[in-house]
């Protein structure tokens, strides 16, 4: 019970901030649309072929995006020595882990249900009848990716240039993550195999345990002073 | 410090033979492939490449996972060492692959399995040598380098799998790989010299390496003593 209200404490923390200030949300939104954007130049938006790149797009969009969110997070805290007063509370290391990534999830899944619509809008994709299956696949590729990047973001915090590592760090190793979450998406946005799709999310699930499991047990290695 | 230079002189002295030996089977003694020729003759250098590299890999991640329990510093050393050998055979087995799949599968790449694997391990690892410049606190960069180094290789075949499931989505076109049922008995010898001698090639760049990193330890503490 106490793990829990130390939890939302540090969550209304950082929930608190971003409202003050919004930049993450902000620069996470911005970012997304320019990259749905380019992508509508840089291939033929009026053919058949950009809907078979959707799901790519939207993916990318969303893990660049996140990237961001996730390296403007930790760098929020070096300022002014904030970590160092978390750190200080009588709190569990680990639990700072659980708010963080529930934290960094709410921000890349607000930003994914703006970006959604526009998505629709600009690529004219239906996904009426899939509407539940995609936000399961898109939290839970979320939830995998803010795993891993939670962890990577804090080590990145504290190296020479930390926007240029996150990214250097976090992508290779959530490859799985990235592989089965686009995946999943493409067959449910091609209206057929949604078998297939559930297999793979079947797989993606496996993939978000494991990797939240790892960073789990390894947060209090990096956090410590 | 007497005995320890004859031991790295001998285990120095035993390297060289095992390598020259190997080249002398891999070059003349095994015969040529049936279908491709003498350009086969890079898959014994190839595989054990690989094979180095997934030792290297492992003992970065064993290492790491000592290092967090204990906190000494050689350990940390040693994985640091054995990180930069493993990414040097990775890149020998990602150049060394395409030469010979060019001839043999008539394409550099494919994103097969195994290959997209390899590339991907060279990437986290590449990740892993830069984290470990970038980080000025040497203690806290230890740390951080054992936690992605474990990371990085529990992920190694997480990847391998999730590759697997993607490629088989579509069927791939039946390649023949030089490796698999009927090698010829003087491959096989070959093959398992050339793996016995690399895996000494590999401890015996580690021993000299892990040496090195020691002298420089060393000359650090000498130069802060100095300055003080």
């Amino acid at each position: 019970m106490i793990a829990l209200k130390q939890i939302l404490a540090i969550l209304r923390k950082d929930i608190l901030l971003e409202l003050r200030s919004k930049d993450i949300i902000v620069s996470m939104c911005v970012f997304a649309f320019i990259v749905v954007i380019v992508f509508n130049f840089t291939f033929d938006p009026t053919t058949q072929q950009i809907k078979i790149s959707a799901p790519g797009i939207l993916w990318v969009a969303l893990l660049f995006s996140g990237n961001i969110g996730l390296s403007r997070s930790f760098a929020r805290e070096q300022e002014n020595s904030m970590m160092q007063g978390v750190l200080l509370c009588p709190v569990d290391r680990s639990l700072i882990y659980i708010a963080k990534v529930i934290g960094n999830v709410i921000f890349m899944t607000i930003v994914q249900l703006i970006i959604l619509p526009v998505m629709v809008i600009l690529l004219d994709l239906s996904i009426g009848h899939v509407l539940p299956q995609l936000l399961v696949v898109l939290f839970l590729g979320t939830l995998g990716f803010a795993g891993i990047g939670t962890l990577f973001s804090t080590i990145s915090a504290n190296t020479k240039s930390r926007e240029v590592m996150l990214p250097i760090l976090l992508f290779p190793v959530s490859v799985p993550v990235i592989l089965s979450a686009t995946k999943s998406t493409a067959y449910l946005l091609s209206g057929k195999d949604i078998g297939q799709s559930l297999s793979w999310i079947k797989l993606l699930v496996g993939f978000d345990v494991i990797f939240l499991v790892i960073c789990f047990l390894l947060y209090e290695y990096v956090i410590e002073e | 410090m007497k005995n320890i230079k004859l031991t790295y002189l001998v285990l120095i002295v035993i390297t060289y033979m095992l390598v020259l030996t190997g080249l002398y089977l891999a070059f003349i003694y095994a015969p040529p492939e049936k279908t491709m020729g003498d350009v086969q003759r890079i898959f014994y250098f190839h595989v054990p490449s690989a094979w180095v590299s997934f030792i290297a890999f492992f003992v970065v991640c064993l290492a790491g996972i000592i290092f967090l329990k204990t906190g000494k510093e050689q350990w940390d050393r040693l994985a640091a060492s054995s990180a930069e050998i493993g990414v040097l055979f990775i890149v020998i087995v990602l150049i060394t692959g395409p030469l010979w799949a060019k001839p043999v599968w008539n394409t550099y790449w494919t994103w097969d399995p195994r290959l997209t694997t390899s590339f991907v391990l060279f990437l986290i690892y590449a990740a892993y040598l830069m984290l470990r410049s970038y980080v000025s606190n040497k203690e806290r960069g230890a740390r951080f380098a054992a936690v992605f180094g474990i990371i990085g290789f529990v992920d190694v075949p997480i990847v391998y799998m999730s590759i697997r499931w993607w490629r088989t989505q579509h069927p791939t076109p039946v390649i023949g790989g030089g490796s698999g049922s009927g090698l010829a008995p003087e491959m096989l010898t070959t093959l398992m010299f050339c793996l016995l001698a690399f895996t000494f090639l590999y401890i015996t760049l580690l021993v000299l390496r892990y040496q090195s990193e020691g002298v420089v330890k060393e000359f650090q503490a000498l130069k802060h003593k100095l300055q003080n």
